[in-house]
């Protein structure tokens, strides 16, 4: 087999490839990359020998815009990273200021966030799994799917105002009250998902096309996914119980009562079971928040002008696709003099070549389907 | 032998394609006609900028205080300002706000200490030149007027 980095394909084509193989451009266009991911195939008629990711055609510069503006102006901007989950990207970004100020959060403006943050979990999860399904062909969850997330937009719209790039928590809690129907809503949510995704279990579960184009496909083991730094559900579908909700329990995550669920042999289908488990366990989280809600303040001790001493943060949440950290430096002025996006998506885009070896091309898609990256974190 | 039954019924396929079926008259129609029927926004929702006035009087509630323009992050808000002798208050002479560089993240509305700038449920924000992105006073206070085709 030859090597694992690839030249680019105009010199490659010289030196590398024998007669039988074929170095084959897939993307940026491509749909199935889920944005600009390109890939770069080499292949021995239909077996994949090796893949080369080229990132960056989405790269915005967010990290160096950070040092530009004051701590709450970059708030609006992490929402632009991973935005299928914007939420949990502000939760995180708001928590390392937070620690940098050593402020207190009060209890309700917790449970508020845990709320909102599972119910992105599941709008992410939906999405993931409505155009992994789509990549490999079955065309109906893709519907479905984006139906019930719909739901879980309008509380978000109903809650900040804005569905996708929400900009819901600030720093120090929370600059929005719940409203009125808020509780019930997330309650009808739950029941509406519980409902629901025994009807996408009816479809994919134990469909034989489904099984065949997932099962086997894109092993990675629980010792290659400690190698490469792949969290979230890559990592659970591989056997490895590891959530930083329960490892380093953060916004009251201890008080609730879920499970984590894992799988053994870490492919495709299992990290489909995995990711199905984890919104039955969000429900579970909601629901126990939402019963639980306190009353008080929604913002704690934070002045309008935010100036955390100099010093440094490292805070990471389970964000939908895996831990996502902020390691946030000031300096002591008004403006974070460096932060640093530690990207779930990017860390787990590194272990593609590993699944991919040896599979076949329509494998592929359904493995770049199975990390669930969103390019926009990739490429930041 | 049970499984051997079932890979020649076809069980698994014809549930799936029992709850495809299943979904083929919905009791409730998700789409939306959209330039017939415009979609209720939520009541916080974050569109259109407005500079607040007296409902009575039609003076603007707007202080000058140049608290947005410092708040926003993308330093799209510009106010001017005269010195007014006789009160000893600032009045405002021009607002602009570049709707085209925008992002609608609230921070200017949190910033107003008089509630005069509000983003409010106007969502139709398209023009045809880029200058047409810029809004002025006027603009503000009146709201946008989307062309409302009909036929």
């Amino acid at each position: 087999m030859a090597e694992t980095t690839l030249a680019p394909p105009e010199v490659q084509a010289e030196t590398l490839l024998d007669s039988n193989e074929l170095v084959l451009n897939m993307g940026p266009q491509h749909p199935s990359t889920h944005g600009v991911l390109r890939v770069i195939l080499k292949l021995d008629g239909e077996t994949v020998l090796g893949t080369d990711c080229v990132i960056g055609y989405l790269h915005r510069g967010v990290e160096k815009i950070a040092e530009n503006r004051t701590f709450q102006q970059f708030a609006p901007y992490v929402d632009r990273m991973d935005y299928v989950a914007a939420v949990s990207n502000g939760l995180g970004y708001c928590m390392a200021v937070e620690r940098l100020l050593d402020v207190e959060v009060p209890p309700r403006a917790q449970a508020v966030r845990v709320i909102l943050t599972e119910i992105n979990r599941i709008a992410s999860h939906l999405l993931w799994l409505g155009t992994h399904a789509l990549d490999i062909g079955a065309i109906t969850p893709v519907f479905l799917c984006f139906r019930e997330r719909e739901e879980a937009l309008k509380i978000f719209e109903n809650y900040c105002g804005a569905r996708l790039t929400t900009h819901a928590f600030r720093i120090g809690g929370l600059q929005y009250e719940t409203y009125d129907t808020f509780e019930k809503e997330c309650l009808d949510f739950c029941d509406l998902m519980e409902q629901k995704l025994k009807e996408y279990h009816d479809l994919l579960t134990g469909n034989r096309i489904w099984v065949r184009r997932t099962k086997g496909v894109g092993i990675l083991n629980a010792a290659d996914c400690k190698d490469y730094g792949v969290t979230g559900p890559l990592i659970r579908a591989a056997g490895v119980e590891w959530d930083l909700r329960k490892a380093q329990p953060y916004c009251g995550y201890e008080n609730y009562d879920f499970d984590i669920p894992t799988a053994e042999t870490g492919d495709t289908f299992d990290r489909y079971m995995v990711r199905m488990e984890e919104m039955v366990q969000s429900c579970r989280i909601i629901r126990q928040a939402v019963d639980a809600l306190p009353e008080g303040p929604i913002k704690g001790k934070v002045g309008k002008v935010i100036k955390p001493p100099p010093g440094e943060a490292y805070v990471s949440i389970e964000a939908p696709k895996g831990e996502l950290g902020y390691y946030i430096v000031s300096d002591g002025s008004l403006n974070p003099y460096r932060v640093r996006v530690r990207p779930p998506s990017f860390v787990n885009l590194g272990a593609l070549d590993k699944m991919c070896r040896g599979s076949l091309v329509a494998d592929v898609v359904a493995i770049i389907g199975t990390i669930d990256i969103v390019l926009g974190e990739v490429d930041r | 032998m049970a499984s051997l039954i079932k890979t020649f019924l076809l069980t698994d396929l014809l549930k799936g394609l029992w709850t495809t079926f299943k979904n083929q008259k919905p009791s409730k129609v998700i789409t939306e006609q959209y330039p017939l029927n415009r979609p209720p926004v939520a009541e916080r929702y974050r569109g259109a900028p407005r500079l607040n006035t007296h409902p009575e009087t039609s003076e603007t509630l707007c202080i000058s205080c140049n608290l947005c323009a410092l708040a926003c992050p993308e330093q799209l808000i510009v106010v001017t300002s005269e010195r007014n002798p006789e009160t000893k208050r600032k009045d405002l002479t021009t607002f602009t706000y570049d709707v085209s560089r925008c992002m609608f993240c609230g921070l200017c509305e949190d910033a107003c200490p008089v509630d005069a700038l509000e983003l409010t449920q106007d969502f139709e924000l398209a023009t045809y030149t880029r200058e047409g992105q810029i809004w002025d006073r006027q603009m503000l206070e009146e709201g946008p007027l989307p062309v409302r085709y009909t036929h």
